[in-house]
C-alpha cells in the first residue's frame, strides 16, 4: 500500500510537468504511466471484489506458478494468492525482505525464507507465530530437522516448504566402498594420487556461506557446538576444535583441487563432471544434471551418507531449504496461513520435488514411487536428513556466517586452537550486536 | 580564437560558480580586513541582513528538516545497542559503539582503501581534468561534438556504468579482462582496487574538467597576451598566469571531488560488493546498516563518515582558503 500511494503521487507530478508538452508526448506520459499503474494496483493487498489477494514473495523457482495455481483453485475464492519473485541472489532477497517489513510494509503476506532467516524475521517481531490447529497440521510427519529450522523460543514460525541437504558422491570405478571418515577419504584420495588416477577430493572452500556449512557439518559430526542449546551464548568447544583440525587437514593434503580456497558448489561440479575429482560433497541436483553432460560418467557415479570425523559415527550434514512465514504486517493473516499450508501440503511438495528439484520436508512423500525416477538417490537423503546438522539458530546467523567464513578463510591457514579462540569471541561480539561486518 | 571563446566559456560555467570566483576576487582583500575590524552596521545594513535572514528561513528550514534531523537521529542511534534482531535489548550505551568500530580492523581497512582511492582518483582526475578542460575550451572546429563527448560518462548512471566495467572485466563474456587478464581480475585486492579507481577516474574527470573549464573562462585573455609578449613559453603562460588565476576555482574542484570520492560507494559495490577487502567506509557503513539490521554500530560509521567529510571539509576551506560556495555574498554588496 505505502508503495503503491508513494508511485501514485510521483506520477501525478510528472503528468503537471508535462502538461504544456505537446498532446503526442503528452499521451506517451498517460500511457506509460498507465503502464506502470496497473501492476501496482493489483498491489493492493485488498483485492477487488472482496477476494483478498495473498502476496507471496518467494525466491525463483520455476514451476512454483503452477503450485500457486492449483492453491487458488483449490481456495475457491476465498483468498487469490500472487506470486511475486525475488531477486536470484540469497542476499538480495533477504534485504529486500528486510527492508520493507522493517518499514512496516504491508504488501507482503506470505514469505519464503531461507531457513536460516527464520530465527532473525522472528526475533525481530516481523512474522507471526503458527499456533493451534495450523502448527499442528505443519508438524504432523515433518522431518525434524527443517522444524528445528523454523522453530525460535521453542515457538514455530516458519512452515517447512522444502529441504535440501548435501551428499558424498565418489567414483565406484575407483573407490569401491565409500569412506566411513574423512581420514580415509584423504588416504584414500593420496593413495589414488600415488598410482596417477583422478583424486580430487571436492568441497566448497570459498569464503562464503558453503565455506560454513561444511565447518558446521564437521563441527556436527564431531559432536560440537559453536553455540549452546539455547542459542544465546557462544562456546565453540572441542567438538569445533576437532572440526578445524579436520579442515585444515583436508586444506593441507595435497588432494583438493588447487582451487579449493575459491571453490563453490557450481564449479566444484563442473571439475567432478570433467573426470578431475574421486569425491565431491555436494547438493543432489548434481546428479542429473551429470546425467545430462557426462551420461558415461554419470553411470560411474555413486552416492553415500558424508563420511563421519570418526570412522564409527556416520558423518551428519547442514541442511537447507525454505520455510514459509506469515508476514506481522499482513491485513490477512488467517488466509495467509491457510495459503502458506496449501503450498506445501505433500501432493504440491511432491510436485516441487520432482518438477524443481527440491526435496520434501513431508516424510511420507519420500515414499511415494514416483519419486523413484527423479531421486534415484532418495534413501541417503532421507538418512542423511534424518541425522541433520542445523545451522547455529539464532537471530544472529547472518552477522556469525560472515565473520566465520572470514576467519575460515583460506582453510589453509587454520590453525586449529588459535582460530578457535578467534571464532569464539568473534560470535560472542555478533551475538551481542558489538560484532562489525566487513 | 580569442574572440569568441570567453562568452561561450562563460555560457558553459553555467550559472553561480563563475559570478561566484569572479566576485571573490574582487572581494579577498576587503574580505581579509572586514574580518580583522568589523565596522559597526548601518541602520539600513542591518534590515537589509534581516530580510535576507527572513527570506532564507523557508530554505533553511527544509533543510534542517531534511538533512538536520536524520544526522541527530544517527547521532542518537550510535549511542545505543539498536538491533532490528533483538529489539528487546535496545538500550543506550554511550560512546561503546565508537570503542567497537574504531579498535576494528575492518573499519580501518575500509578507512585506508577509501583514502588510498580519494588520493589517486583526485589527483588523476586533477590531471586529466585539466587537460580536457584545455581542449574543450580551445576547441575551434566541432566545439559542441567535442564537449558533448566529454561529458557523456558524466551522464551515464553509475550503477550502470558500473556494471558494464563489471562485465568487461568478466572473463569469458568481457573484452577487457581477454585482453589484458588470463585470470579473473575482480577476484583479486590489488586488480579490483585498479578496476574501480579507474571506472570512478572514467566517470568523473568530466566534472572536474567542467568545473575548471569556468576557471579557465576567466583567465583574460589579454594577460595571456601580455606574457607571450614578454616572451613567456606555453607552459610559463599556464604555470605563472593560468593556474594563479583558476587557483579559486581549482580548490573548489578539488574539494567537490574529495567529498565525493571519500563517499564511494555505487562502484564498488556492483563491481566487487566489497570482495578480498576492497570495501569502502560507505559500503562497510551499508553492509552494517542494511545487511546486518544493526543501527547501532551502523549509525555509528555513519557519524564518523560524517566527521571525516566535515573534515575534508575544513582543511580545505580553512587550510587552503577555498572559496566555500557562497562565502563572499556579504562582502560583495
Amino acid at each position: 500500500m505505502a508503495v503503491r500511494s508513494t508511485v501514485g503521487v510521483d506520477m501525478g507530478g510528472h503528468d503537471r510537468v508535462r502538461t504544456r508538452r505537446p498532446a503526442r508526448v503528452r499521451v506517451a506520459a498517460t500511457a506509460a504511466a498507465l503502464t506502470l499503474m496497473a501492476p501496482m494496483g493489483a498491489c493492493a493487498s485488498g483485492g477487488d471484489g472482496g477476494v483478498p489477494t495473498i502476496n507471496l514473495y518467494y525466491p525463483p523457482e520455476q514451476n512454483l506458478q503452477q503450485v500457486v495455481d492449483r492453491c487458488n483453485i483449490e481456495a475457491d475464492g476465498r483468498y487469490r494468492i500472487v506470486n511475486r519473485v525475488l531477486p536470484r541472489e540469497a542476499d538480495e532477497q533477504r534485504v529486500q525482505m528486510v527492508r520493507r517489513l522493517a518499514a512496516e510494509d504491508d504488501g507482503m503476506d506470505v514469505l519464503g525464507l531461507d531457513v536460516t532467516w527464520t530465527q532473525e524475521f522472528a526475533s525481530a517481531n516481523w512474522v507471526r507465530e503458527w499456533t493451534g490447529q495450523d502448527r499442528a497440521e505443519v508438524e504432523e510427519g515433518t522431518l525434524d530437522g527443517p522444524l528445528e529450522t523454523a522453530r525460535y523460543e521453542d515457538k514455530l514460525y516458519g512452515a517447512p516448504k522444502h529441504t535440501n541437504v548435501q551428499l558424498l558422491w565418489y567414483r565406484k570405478d575407483l573407490v569401491p566402498e565409500p569412506p566411513a571418515s574423512w581420514d580415509e577419504m584423504i588416504s584414500t584420495a593420496q593413495r589414488l594420487k600415488e598410482q596417477g588416477k583422478p583424486y580430487q577430493v571436492l568441497a566448497t572452500g570459498a569464503q562464503y556461506e558453503g565455506l560454513v556449512v561444511l565447518y558446521n557439518s564437521l563441527v556436527a559430526s564431531a559432536g560440537g557446538h559453536i553455540l549452546s542449546e539455547d542459542g544465546t551464548e557462544s562456546v565453540v568447544d572441542e567438538g569445533a576444535v576437532r572440526a578445524l583440525e579436520m579442515l585444515k587437514n583436508l586444506a593441507t593434503s595435497g588432494v583438493t583441487s588447487p582451487s579449493f580456497s575459491n571453490a563453490t558448489e557450481d564449479p566444484m561440479r563442473l571439475e567432478f563432471q570433467a573426470g578431475n575429482g574421486a569425491f565431491q560433497i555436494n547438493w543432489p541436483f548434481v546428479y542429473p544434471a551429470m546425467q545430462e553432460a557426462n551420461p558415461e560418467l554419470a553411470e560411474q557415479v555413486a552416492w553415500a551418507r558424508v563420511p563421519g570425523v570418526d570412522a564409527d559415527t556416520p558423518g551428519r550434514m547442514t541442511i537447507g531449504g525454505i520455510n514459509l512465514a506469515v508476514s506481522a504486517y499482513s491485513q490477512h493473516p488467517e488466509e495467509s496461513f491457510d495459503a502458506a499450508k496449501c503450498l506445501r501440503n505433500a501432493e504440491n511438495q511432491k510436485f516441487s520435488a520432482i518438477n524443481d528439484g527440491v526435496p520434501p520436508t513431508i516424510e511420507s512423500v519420500f515414499d511415494d514411487p514416483e519419486m523413484d525416477e527423479a531421486y534415484p538417490m532418495k534413501e541417503t537423503i532421507l538418512e542423511q536428513l534424518r541425522e541433520p546438522a542445523v545451522r547455529p539458530l539464532t537471530p544472529a546467523y547472518q552477522s556469525i556466517s560472515t565473520v566465520t567464513s572470514a576467519i575460515l578463510s583460506p582453510p589453509a591457514a587454520i590453525n586449529p586452537q588459535a582460530t578457535a579462540d578467534e571464532l569464539r569471541e568473534a560470535v560472542a561480539d555478533a551475538l551481542e550486536s558489538r560484532g562489525v561486518l566487513p | 580564437m580569442s574572440a569568441n571563446s570567453t562568452p561561450a566559456g562563460a555560457d558553459v560555467a553555467a550559472g553561480g560558480t563563475d559570478t561566484r570566483t569572479r566576485g571573490q576576487q574582487a572581494a579577498v582583500p576587503a574580505q581579509r580586513a572586514n574580518r580583522r575590524k568589523r565596522a559597526p552596521l548601518s541602520e539600513n545594513k542591518r534590515a537589509e541582513r534581516k530580510l535576507g535572514w527572513l527570506l532564507c528561513a523557508p530554505a533553511a528550514l527544509v533543510m534542517v528538516a531534511v538533512t538536520g534531523y536524520p544526522i541527530l537521529y544517527s547521532v542518537w542511534l550510535s549511542l545505543q545497542r539498536f538491533d532490528l534482531r533483538f529489539p528487546a535489548e535496545r538500550e543506550f550505551v554511550g560512546l561503546d559503539n565508537y570503542v567497537t568500530v574504531l579498535t576494528n580492523d575492518f573499519w580501518w581497512t575500509a578507512f585506508g582503501v577509501t583514502m588510498l582511492i580519494t588520493v589517486v582518483t583526485v589527483a588523476v582526475e586533477l590531471v586529466l581534468g585539466m587537460g580536457l578542460a584545455l581542449v574543450m575550451h580551445r576547441t575551434l572546429v566541432g566545439r559542441g561534438i567535442v564537449r558533448t563527448a566529454a561529458l557523456i560518462p558524466y551522464g551515464i548512471v553509475t550503477v550502470v556504468a558500473a556494471f558494464s566495467w563489471r562485465y568487461a572485466w568478466t572473463p569469458g563474456t568481457g573484452y577487457l579482462a581477454n585482453l589484458f587478464s588470463d585470470g579473473a581480475p575482480l577476484t583479486e585486492r590489488a586488480s579490483s582496487l585498479a578496476i574501480i579507481m579507474l571506472a570512478e577516474i572514467w566517470k568523473t574527470t568530466p566534472f572536474m574538467a567542467l568545473l575548471l573549464m569556468a576557471g579557465l573562462a576567466l583567465v583574460p585573455d589579454d594577460l595571456l597576451k601580455a606574457a607571450s609578449t614578454d616572451g613567456a613559453t606555453a607552459w610559463q603562460r599556464f604555470t605563472k598566469v593560468m593556474l594563479p588565476v583558476m587557483k579559486p576555482a581549482i580548490l573548489v574542484a578539488l574539494l567537490f571531488r574529495t567529498l565525493d570520492a571519500f563517499r564511494v560507494f555505487d562502484n564498488i559495490y556492483v563491481l566487487t560488493s566489497g570482495a578480498n577487502e576492497t570495501s569502502s567506509v560507505s559500503m562497510i557503513a551499508y553492509n552494517n546498516l542494511i545487511r546486518g539490521l544493526n543501527l547501532g554500530i551502523g549509525s555509528t560509521m555513519s557519524v564518523l563518515i560524517f566527521i571525516a567529510v566535515a573534515i575534508i571539509a575544513f582543511v580545505f576551506v580553512k587550510l587552503f582558503g577555498t572559496a566555500a560556495p557562497g562565502s563572499d555574498d556579504g562582502e560583495r554588496r
